[in-house]
């Protein structure tokens, strides 16, 4: 039989507010455990919640990315489950009346196919803490670092149909909670995690199969091998005549593979209600005005103006619009070196990058930044220098504090483009290779390059590569 | 010393008739010694007491000023945080819990120089009409040790009415304040929802519970909400609005104010005796110039029920957080996650408690919460509607605080519904977040009798206003047990 995959996805966005959506507690990642959790954190008796403003202002500005509508009255609900690194005995939620309606996320898969995926809702929500498990014996450990850490829960529609699209999809998403800066999207350390709703039906069938959850992606790679692998395994039981349950599975990135995690039997009845220590909020379209007014230009829009205005290939925008960064540094090297589009985004995407990944670094960590980097494509662009010699200077760049022109004229690495000079140190290689001239001159047109690598030896690799090849050629044939 | 009003020893102490330390060294023997019979105190902080009040006493003596409370002596109910004293709040639960910071109502009193000489017996988690539900015992009512001194607020109402402490503070889910009061005899208010800040106050049910004082006064109970009252913060639901002086109005005249009487307050289930009582406070008002209509809430009557599907809902979630992991109590050598949870909380709550989570789990259940949350909202939404009305015509609704004066200890353990119809005239003021004071009018065989005020919203002034001028010409808040 042929099936259908159907998938849907609940992403957890963490927002990248400085403090947590109820307390004034630090949101920073990595501290000591329980040193970021004040007694509002802990659930202590008597503390109540204040919301933080600025996580309904990330929540906007999703919408605004995604052209969805806005909650204009927003209640928090309170989800009631018992678990230890849950404080209160409840989760601070929306139910109803969530702040993110209904919107469209638009993807483009690997084959150049566009494909619309429906958002259902996105709401805001505290994070729970952390149970550990590890480092005691008999025991579990809490921490409530992470508790009350906002996030956004972004559910989409069940519209895609592949792993493939799926993973295109939280990429998209991915991409632009970044391009917002509403979240850093650190998987490893969970900012941003996935958890798919995966079913499968006969092909043509309208109604959907039994649903599982996919709990626990913390990589692409992982949601892509996890939804395979659930959809591998509900086909095998449909097929051996059996019927899949509805249950949360945790995917095992080691074992590569999806267990039960729990059934729907077992699952909790929240019994959400309105929260009362919380007011509703109403979102007033003048906030929503200036939210929207000081919102960057999103990334399909920004691809669109780089190749239009800048003739770049489609390949390239999307390489230079990949994130926000990397279009905004984009941007200042094509202002300020004064070089084509082509010049630049060739060095930012190869010497760069390659320079980036070698050193596991961010391109906000960059040891050169825009400005650098423009001065450096600069010299490239003005002929000061050859793009082999550009590639060494970027290494002493990558260790060291100086800039382009400082090193050029430390090491003498300006480009000789002064043609008698150059005339000089070909006739001088002509006249220490007579036996490769004859050669040449029988019609051996390849020593050419040997001709050429002897010349840029003897100019330490400085002689304008263009002016060379001219000048030798002419000389040559002499 | 002890007879004084919370008014006349702050002119003692400014007069330097005697000290902050000779008061509450006073008090805390007084208390110590009839505590034993009332169970009014479930911790007296008598060092930290005494050395606040020295140097209450320095400061005064080098012409300092702490605030309007300065060297007074007060008790807090046991469900207000206090850093590093001990916070029970009734329960077995919170038996050793040390707060590590203080509610903001006990913040702002310290600021303003009172003096906490303890914490006051309550009913467990503020669920209770006669401080029977206390873990830490029964309190006693000072005018007949045989009796309840209502609750939640029993301790506080029992200490004060005991002249333990001239004043003290509360809380008012249902009537918490309001009814202890009247059984005791003194003067209690439960402000306007959001008047006083929530924060550090132990949760019972978040939409219903109101911090508020209560003392042998209107006069001491404006003293102390002038320091209580204000927008917190901290608390989302305190309301943003400039205070009112409450001292400042309370010699206005009371002429020409409008009283609305309900029909539905003096039908059927009132003790007899007790609208006796009202129809001369009524006279007494009317002399002063006061005019009397009568009123229609017509809904009335689903209030105690619709404030019983609310208050259980809310406490549910809010207790939640009372689950042996972080604090409070833990049971022995749990064998697993689930033990520790049902053993920490069946051992740890009491009946009442455990009776209203079980009823408020149950309201809030998918397939029954539209049935019983939301519903009990909406009448919630249509009591609040009555009173809109009312308020439309007049200033202030008058009717009886309890149906009943103080009742026997154990008459009404076995019966939770008679219990719960105690509250039956105070629960409607919660619903609709309006502000109530319960004033003594009389005795019933020797037992205290209040009438209850209700105002429009942050109408707190004008309603201690009538009450002190009411005081001015009667004086059974005047009246000490024997």
């Amino acid at each position: 039989m042929q099936w259908e995959t159907v998938i849907g996805l609940e992403i957890h966005a963490q927002l990248a507010t400085r403090s947590k959506i109820f307390s004034a507690s630090s949101t920073q990642y990595g501290a000591e455990p329980n040193t970021q959790a004040s007694a509002v954190d802990l659930g202590m008796p008597g503390v109540l919640p204040v919301l933080n403003r600025e996580a309904v202002h990330m929540a906007i500005k999703f919408a605004l990315a995604t052209d969805a509508e806005i909650g204009r009255h927003n209640v928090f609900a309170r989800k009631n489950y018992f678990y230890p690194d849950l404080p209160k005995g409840y989760q601070i939620s929306q139910m109803s009346l969530p702040i993110v309606g209904t919107g469209t996320v638009t993807v483009e898969l690997d084959d150049g196919e566009i494909k619309e995926v429906g958002l259902t809702r996105a709401h805001l929500e505290e994070d729970a803490g952390k149970s550990v498990h590890e480092e005691f014996h008999d025991a579990t450990g809490v921490d409530l670092n992470r508790a009350g850490t906002p996030l956004l829960e972004i559910v989409s529609e069940p519209d895609m149909r592949s792993a493939k699209e799926a993973v295109a999809y939280a990429r998209k998403i991915h991409s632009l909670v970044r391009y917002i800066e509403i979240c850093d999207g650190n998987m490893q350390e969970g900012s941003f995690r996935c958890d798919a709703n995966v079913s499968i039906r006969p092909a043509g069938q309208e109604e959907l199969g039994t649903r599982s959850e996919i709990k626990n992606v913390n990589s692409f790679r992982f949601l892509e091998r996890a939804i395979n692998f659930e959809v591998d395994r509900q086909i095998d039981i449909l097929e051996g005549g059996g019927e899949v349950v509805q249950e949360t599975r945790l995917y095992d990135a080691d074992k590569d593979e999806t267990r039960s995690m729990r059934s729907k039997e077992e699952a909790n009845d929240y019994r959400y209600f309105p929260d009362p220590d919380l007011l509703p909020v109403h979102i007033e379209e003048e906030l929503i005005e200036s939210l929207r007014s000081a919102m960057p230009e999103l990334p399909d829009a920004r691809r669109k103006r780089f190749i239009a205005d800048f003739d770049l290939s489609e390949y390239d925008a999307g390489v230079m619009t990949a994130d926000r960064r990397t279009a905004d540094y984009f941007e200042t090297v094509l202002d300020k070196s004064g070089a084509s589009a082509k010049l630049a985004c060739s060095w930012i995407s190869g010497e760069l990058f390659s320079r980036l990944n070698k050193d596991s670094l961010e391109l906000g960590d960059s040891p050169v930044d825009a400005e650098r980097f423009s001065a450096l494509v600069a010299r490239i662009h003005d002929n000061t220098i050859s793009g082999k010699i550009g590639k060494d200077i970027l290494d002493k760049m990558w260790s060291g504090n100086d800039d382009v022109d400082a090193i050029i004229d430390k090491e003498g690495l300006r480009q000789i483009s002064d043609t008698s000079e150059i005339e000089k140190m070909i006739d001088d290689v002509i006249a220490a290779n007579p036996d490769q001239l004859a050669q040449y001159r029988s019609g051996k047109d390849k020593l050419l390059a040997y001709f050429v690598g002897q010349v840029m030896k003897a100019s330490r690799g400085k002689a304008n590569p263009g002016q060379l090849n001219k000048l030798l050629q002419e000389k040559l044939k002499e | 010393m002890h007879k004084l009003t919370l008014a006349a020893m702050q002119r003692s102490l400014e007069s330097g008739e005697f000290s902050s330390v000779e008061l509450c060294q006073h008090l805390i023997e007084r208390t110590k010694q009839h505590n034993e019979t009332l169970n009014a105190f479930v911790s007296i902080t008598e060092e930290q007491a005494l050395s606040e009040a020295k140097a209450a006493d320095e400061k005064r003596a080098a012409g300092d000023t702490l605030g309007s409370l300065h060297g007074l002596p007060i008790a807090h109910k046991d469900i207000f945080c206090t850093d590093g004293v001990r916070t029970s709040c009734g329960s077995k639960m919170l038996e050793n819990f040390v707060p590590p910071y203080n509610a903001t109502v006990v913040e702002k009193l310290k600021s303003a120089g009172a003096i906490s000489l303890g914490k006051t017996n309550m009913d467990e988690f503020a669920m209770g009409s006669s401080n029977e539900n206390s873990f830490f015992g029964v309190v006693r009512n000072p005018w007949d040790t045989e009796r309840v001194p209502g609750g939640s607020s029993g301790g506080s109402a029992a200490a004060v009415a005991g002249r333990l402490v001239p004043a003290c503070t509360g809380t008012d889910t249902g009537g918490s304040i309001r009814q202890p009061a009247a059984f005791c005899g003194i003067t209690g208010i439960k402000p306007t929802y959001g008047r006083v800040s929530r924060y550090g106050m132990i949760a019972f049910a978040s939409s219903l519970d109101q911090g508020g004082p209560l003392a042998a006064t209107a006069e001491d109970c404006a003293l102390l909400l002038n320091e209580m009252a204000g927008f917190d913060p901290r608390d989302s639901t305190s309301i943003d609005r400039a205070n009112d002086d409450y001292m400042a109005t309370l010699h206005q005249p009371v002429k020409g104010m409008k009283i609305g009487l309900p029909k539905q307050y003096f039908e059927a289930g009132l003790d007899d005796s007790i609208a006796a009582l009202l129809q001369q406070a009524i006279k007494e008002l009317e002399k002063l110039g006061a005019e009397f209509v009568d009123i229609e809430l017509k809904n009335q009557h689903l209030a105690v029920p619709a404030y019983y599907i609310v208050a259980p809902a809310e406490c549910s979630s809010n207790l939640a957080r009372f689950d042996g992991v972080r604090y409070g109590h833990r049971c022995e050598d749990p064998k697993d996650l689930e033990d520790l949870y049902k053993r920490s909380r069946a051992e740890g709550f009491g009946r009442e408690v455990k009776r209203r989570i079980l009823v408020g789990t149950y309201a809030l259940s998918a397939g029954y919460y539209d049935a019983f949350y939301v519903k009990a909202q909406k009448i919630r939404s249509l009591i609040s509607q009555d009173f809109s009305q009312a308020f439309a015509d007049v200033d202030f609704i008058l009717g009886p605080t309890t149906p009943s004066p103080a009742f026997k200890i154990g008459e009404k353990t076995s019966d939770p519904v008679a219990m719960y119809l105690n509250d039956i005239y105070t629960i409607p003021a919660n619903l609709a977040g309006l502000p109530g004071i319960s004033v003594p009018c009389g005795d019933v065989g020797g037992l205290p009798v209040g009438l209850q005020l209700v105002g429009n919203y942050f109408d707190e002034a004008r309603l201690l206003n009538v009450a002190h001028q009411y005081q001015t010409v009667t004086d059974w808040h005047t009246r000490i047990p024997g």
